[in-house]
């Protein structure tokens, strides 16, 4: 009886997806706002994409409002110029116009049912071409096309690769007694529930080949740590042991995780196989050892603990010595979060009664607090290092906010009916060439 | 009554077609029992992106004796507040600890789940650890007055289920606290 029906939804929700794709703009489930943008942003025009007008404006606008979005462009108006990647363009009036660069491009039937999207980036200024690229696509990967040309631009004119392609997952409270842990694509769009529970869910993390998430789940009347495979929706319990089972964080080789759990007496740091096997305890403080989180390396743990009388971030080796402190200024450093290149450490810091984003360069000390709110929690780098991530508050309502390592580009995420909580932004997409 | 609650549940998942399994309703043993649970669910292959939607279950609850839930009975208390940033228990809850740690001596068949709460401010994960800083402080003491170490489990709920979601000293009170749970309430 259950097996008809869950063929039917699914075909029902392809149905959905393809309708929900073709109609443009597409619904949005995360509105973006973007509420800083960098200091020097590069002049940046996009014509408008050539080719059947539907899938054309649709691409186009996916390419711009990502560029736009990362607060890195002044995006330049093509004022509804024709112009594709084929087309020579006329240099001198786009200089006129302001630009540096200049992007062009076109979605034609490739013959076998699916389009092709190109795109050449000019460089405005020694007139020449900077980059092209083409990507075959279906028209329900329309979306994912634009995201790979923003991302193909962005690194040419940035020099770092663009994260329009991740994913980001995050936690919506619709209301008492619902929580759902959504999936969206890195622009809000897209956004599908990967689990539904009358309980809470906290600490998603991504495994980092961004197939599975680990998550605490609250749905057996206490904290249980699942891994949970986002395509088959197969969950596998990593840590049910007696008391509290929390804070998952992956090794970066993805086969372990490194958890919290209270089964020995405390919160003390423990490793653990992906699969729940071979549990071995790594942290021996007293008191509070929690919200661990591996360097790039593998090398190292990061944590927070009480062991020094108020709540610091301290550093230890994966073989469970060499114990160091990381944060010494104020009386409340949590969540130690490092970045991909392992230089910097993004936390929360409570600074006059409010919990801000900080970031350590992790060479000087040197700390910067990158906010000005009050309620910044659960911070996660993007995979280039350039953004990060946070659940804050405004106006009583839980909404993420990205904000970049330099504190200038700030962007708002927002969810019209309900608090988001518990970002966490995936890897970098594998891409099948 | 309980035949249509369990209909219910059987209609629900069908509907949602992913119940997870595993959902035992009694505290799990000093170590994980046996393999870890695979549980599956969503319609894999659906949507764009991929992501299957999976519904997490719940859990049964059963018919406690009066004592337990009769107003006039102290042991129909359940909750101990804490201070800001303490994890003692107050004097004012001895004769409640006191109470349950009794009734779980003469009582051997039940089993109790502790579970620790703190106010909202801060880390989720740290107060995940300083609410089980709270359930142990109360497990310690029940301990100590006569509840077997197997009867007793504590675990942390952390700021996730406020009593009280205003965001003032006195809500803040409510919510820091730990919760007396028997076997069928949890």
């Amino acid at each position: 009886m259950l097996r008809p029906l869950l063929n039917l939804c699914g075909l029902s929700l392809i149905a959905f997806g393809l309708l929900a794709l073709l109609q443009t703009p597409a619904r949005a489930e995360l509105t973006i706002e973007i509420t800083g943008a960098g200091a020097n942003r590069i002049p940046l025009a996009i014509a408008d994409f050539g080719g059947e007008p539907g899938l054309s404006r649709a691409i186009t606008s996916v390419v711009r409002g990502d560029l736009e979005r990362s607060g890195l462009f002044k995006m330049i108006d093509s004022g509804g110029a024709a112009l594709t990647e084929a087309s020579a363009p006329i240099y001198g009036d786009w200089k006129a116009r302001g630009a540096d660069a200049l992007a062009a491009g076109s979605i034609s039937a490739s013959g076998d049912g699916r389009q092709e999207a190109r795109f050449r980036l000019f460089d405005v200024n020694k007139q020449g071409v900077l980059a092209g690229s083409a990507f075959v696509t279906s028209t329900p990967m329309l979306r994912a096309a634009g995201h790979r040309i923003a991302d193909a631009i962005y690194e040419k004119l940035i020099g770092e690769p663009g994260v329009f392609s991740t994913r980001i997952a995050y936690v919506v409270r619709g209301g008492a007694g619902r929580y759902e842990l959504q999936i969206a694509d890195a622009d809000g769009q897209n956004a599908q529930a990967a689990l539904i529970s009358r309980e809470p869910i906290i600490s998603p993390t991504w495994s980092p080949d961004g197939s599975r998430l680990a998550y605490v789940s609250f749905e057996n009347k206490k904290p249980v740590i699942f891994v949970h495979s986002l395509a088959t929706g197969r969950r596998v319990v990593v840590a049910n042991f007696k008391g509290s089972n929390s804070a998952p964080a992956w090794s970066p080789d993805g086969n372990k995780l490194a958890v919290v759990l209270s089964k020995d007496g405390g919160s003390q740091i423990f490793t653990v196989n992906a699969d729940g096997s071979g549990v071995r305890r790594l942290t021996t403080s007293s008191g509070i050892s929690t919200e661990p989180c591996f360097s790039p390396d593998g090398q190292f743990l990061y944590f927070t603990s009480d062991q020094g009388g108020s709540p610091q971030i301290y550093r230890i080796g994966v073989n469970g010595n060499d114990t160091q402190r990381v944060t010494f200024d104020g009386t409340y450093n949590v969540t130690p979060r490092i970045s991909p290149d392992g230089r910097s450490m993004a936390f929360i810091s409570r600074r006059d009664g409010s919990f801000r984003l900080a970031a350590m360069d992790l060479s000087s000390k040197q700390v910067q607090i990158l906010t000005d709110s009050h309620k910044d929690e659960s911070p996660s780098f993007a995979p280039n290092g350039r953004m990060i991530l946070i659940a804050t508050e405004m106006g009583g309502r839980g909404v993420l906010s990205a904000v970049s390592v330099d504190g200038r580009v700030k962007q708002r995420l927002s969810v019209s009916a309900g608090d988001v909580r518990e970002p966490a932004w995936g890897p970098f997409a594998r891409q099948a060439k | 009554m309980k035949q249509k609650q369990t209909k219910f549940r059987v209609f629900f998942a069908a509907i949602f077609a992913a119940l997870i399994a595993g959902c035992s309703s009694t505290p799990s043993g000093p170590e994980q029992e046996g393999a870890p649970v695979e549980s599956r669910g969503g319609t894999p292959g659906s949507g764009v992106a991929g992501v299957a939607t999976v519904t997490a279950g719940g859990v049964d609850s059963r018919g406690l004796p009066a004592v337990l839930t009769d107003a006039k009975s102290i042991l129909s208390k359940r909750s101990v507040y804490f201070d800001y940033d303490s994890f003692e228990v107050k004097a004012e809850y001895k004769d409640l600890v006191t109470a349950h740690a009794k009734f779980l001596a003469d009582n051997r068949q039940f089993k109790m789940l502790i579970q620790g709460n703190t106010d909202e401010r801060g880390s989720r994960e740290y107060n995940l650890a300083l609410g089980q800083k709270r359930a142990d402080a109360i497990k310690k003491m029940l301990a100590l007055l006569g509840a077997r170490e197997e009867q007793l489990e504590s675990v942390s709920l952390g700021e996730e289920k406020p009593k009280n979601e205003g965001q003032n000293e006195a809500a803040w009170a409510e919510n820091r606290r730990g919760d007396m749970l028997y076997t069928g309430e949890f």
